[in-house]
């Protein structure tokens, strides 16, 4: 299927990366030279295989319901852009 | 000091003909030298590697030293480092001090490890030649003009140049054999799982893997011993009895099976490189070793699965960079939304934005089937694929690259070029199995070349034996480029 600038807007909305609209065609060309890669994928017929989504069959881990590790908000909000009274600052959501 | 190995440097440490003080210091004053020239490192924080030098050399002097106490090790920098910049390569990143470690820098702080620095990569590791770096390219030291390979090109530059005995990279999709077998260096990506991915900045967590880089199997297996080993904090570390993973180093190879796909061998690959790989194996057929020919047929697939799989699990990893809790954020805005669309317009590169996109598109409504679900499929035939491969063979061999290092520039504005460059080291993260490179001469314009070696599930100690005992026959491993030779740094 070929892909549209339509679909670049939209998807480069849905990662949240604004796109400017000489870049959007620039993105198309070597996307649809990635997805003519891609397509070749399709020659393979896979009916009734079991998809594989990780490396090992593993079952996750279950662990004790219980506290670890302490409070270190202070710490790791050191690196934020914006923080007041412990609580990240983002512009205003709600009027 | 410049060509010795990790072992070599442990022997001089313990019978204090050295210090590890000045061990460092040599190591620091050629990365300030030489490694601004190749531009392989992102940090370098002499301060604090000399305080753990200072440490490290108590512990010598005490009698508590382990194989790798006082060694300095070059860390990629996708690997969170407490105290230090830690960058992945990017913009956004390009503020960020870890609040914490990574179990991997953990694990060698245990051992008494010297940091030497953060080495160059590219952007969160997305890159077979350290092009997409924020940061600038990385050099080859065999020929400037070349790329190092990547996505852990820094590392690899590092050790070929003799910058560092030792480092670590990640391996998603070859990023630690395709820089070794560029740099003529070794390189191990480990079983999926052995390798704690905690505080390694994720870029496709299925695939992503830690390993070493090193002169020699020898000293690789004895970095994996320290990396290696189980960690609750990543839902995917294997609970394994610890490994020596020197154990099998002194083994024969008499009637060791070295199964090669032919689809190794077939069209694309370049000529120097098939030539050296023969003679290679021809080394390890007078070495006693028996060799068989196994068929990869679904690895034709590994490229287009790995681009649905790799960026699908990028885009959702990468979300988390939305200039809210750390790292870079737009100076200016209108909105929130506006926000995290300007903060990552600005903060991410060509290559991520084009991967998240690829991988967002996969994943969106009405493709999931035709891409995603698609590529898990194919993802379990090309591990068939090796399972029947292995009931054949102990170690599978081959090239680890289709062609030596290509010039700077020369795949930047070809994304399909530059990912079909890691067209043999792929399909071992698909299937999670471990892979190596090691040094195997050279081709054309004295480029080196990798042989690849990969090993069934938790096969790492018969790859590292296989691979030392080449090494025991062989000089490869030894040489270095004229750019490294200078003693004086």
């Amino acid at each position: 299927m070929a892909l549209t600038l339509e679909d670049v807007k939209r998807i480069a909305q849905l990662a949240r990366i604004e796109i400017e609209p000489r870049e959007a065609e620039r993105v198309l060309i070597q996307l649809t030279g990635i997805f003519r890669l891609i397509e070749e994928m399709q020659a393979v017929d896979t009916e009734g295989i079991e998809p594989m989504s990780h490396a090992q069959d593993l079952m996750l881990r279950l662990r004790e319901d219980a506290v670890s590790g302490s409070d270190q908000h202070a710490l790791y909000q050191a690196v934020a852009p914006q923080v007041e009274a412990g609580l990240y600052l983002v512009p205003k959501v709600l009027e | 000091m410049l060509n010795f190995t990790v072992k070599q440097l442990a022997a001089e440490l313990a019978a204090k003909r050295v210090s590890s003080v000045e061990v460092t210091q040599y190591f620091i004053k050629r990365i300030n030298a030489l490694g601004k020239a190749l531009n392989a490192f992102i940090s370098v924080d002499e301060e604090q590697s000399l305080t753990s030098a200072r440490a490290a050399d108590q512990l010598l002097a005490a009698g508590r030293g382990g194989p790798l106490t006082g060694i300095p090790l070059a860390h990629k920098d996708i690997f969170c480092t407490k105290g230090w910049l830690t960058t992945c390569g990017s913009k956004i990143l390009s503020n960020f001090v870890a609040p914490y470690d990574a179990h991997v820098i953990e694990r060698f702080n245990q051992a008494g490890a010297v940091i030497a620095g953060k080495t160059n990569m590219d952007e969160f590791a997305m890159g077979s030649s350290n092009e997409t770096s924020f940061y600038g390219p990385v050099r080859n030291p065999w020929d400037t003009a070349a790329v190092p390979g990547g996505s852990s090109g820094g590392s690899a530059a590092a050790v070929a140049a003799r910058l560092a005995p030792a480092a670590t990279g990640t391996d998603t999709g070859g990023s630690i054999r395709q820089p070794a077998a560029f740099t003529g260096i070794c390189g191990l990506k480990p079983t999926y799982g052995v390798v704690s991915r905690y505080g390694m900045i994720a870029f496709a967590s299925s695939l992503d893997q830690g390993g070493p880089f090193a002169k020699t199997a020898e000293d690789l297996a004895l970095m994996l011993n320290v990396m290696a080993g189980f960690d609750a904090r990543d839902s995917t570390s294997l609970q394994r009895e610890p490994e020596d993973y020197t154990r099998e180093l002194a083994q024969p190879l008499q009637g060791l099976r070295i199964g090669l796909p032919a689809e190794f061998f077939a069209a694309g690959l370049a000529s120097d490189v098939a030539r050296a790989v023969d003679a290679a194996i021809a080394e390890f057929r007078r070495l006693g070793c028996a060799t068989v020919e196994v068929r990869l047929p679904n690895m034709r697939l590994a490229v287009p699965v790995y681009y649905v799989l790799a960026p699908a699990e990028a885009s959702s990893n990468l979300a988390r960079f939305d200039g809210v809790r750390y790292g870079y954020r737009a100076p200016e805005y209108s909105d929130l939304l506006d926000m995290y669309c300007k903060t990552r317009a600005q903060g991410f590169g060509a290559e991520v934005k084009r991967r998240i996109l690829i991988g967002t598109y996969v994943l969106s409504h009405g493709y999931y089937d035709a891409y995603y679900l698609k590529a898990q499929k194919l993802r379990r035939l090309i591990a068939q694929d090796f399972a029947a491969a292995f009931s054949q063979c102990d170690v599978i061999m081959g090239p680890t690259t289709p062609t030596t290092a290509f010039n700077l520039g020369e795949k930047a504005g070809d994304p399909v070029q530059m990912y079909l460059s890691d067209i043999y080291t792929i399909a071992v993260n698909l299937a999670g199995l471990p892979g190596m490179s090691i040094p195997a001469g050279f081709g054309a314009n004295n480029h080196p070349v990798g042989l690849q070696l990969i090993g069934n599930y938790f096969g790492e100690a018969k790859m590292l034996n296989a691979a030392h005992q080449y090494q025991r026959v062989t000089g490869w491993h030894l040489e270095m480029p004229a750019a490294a030779r200078s003693e004086a740094p």
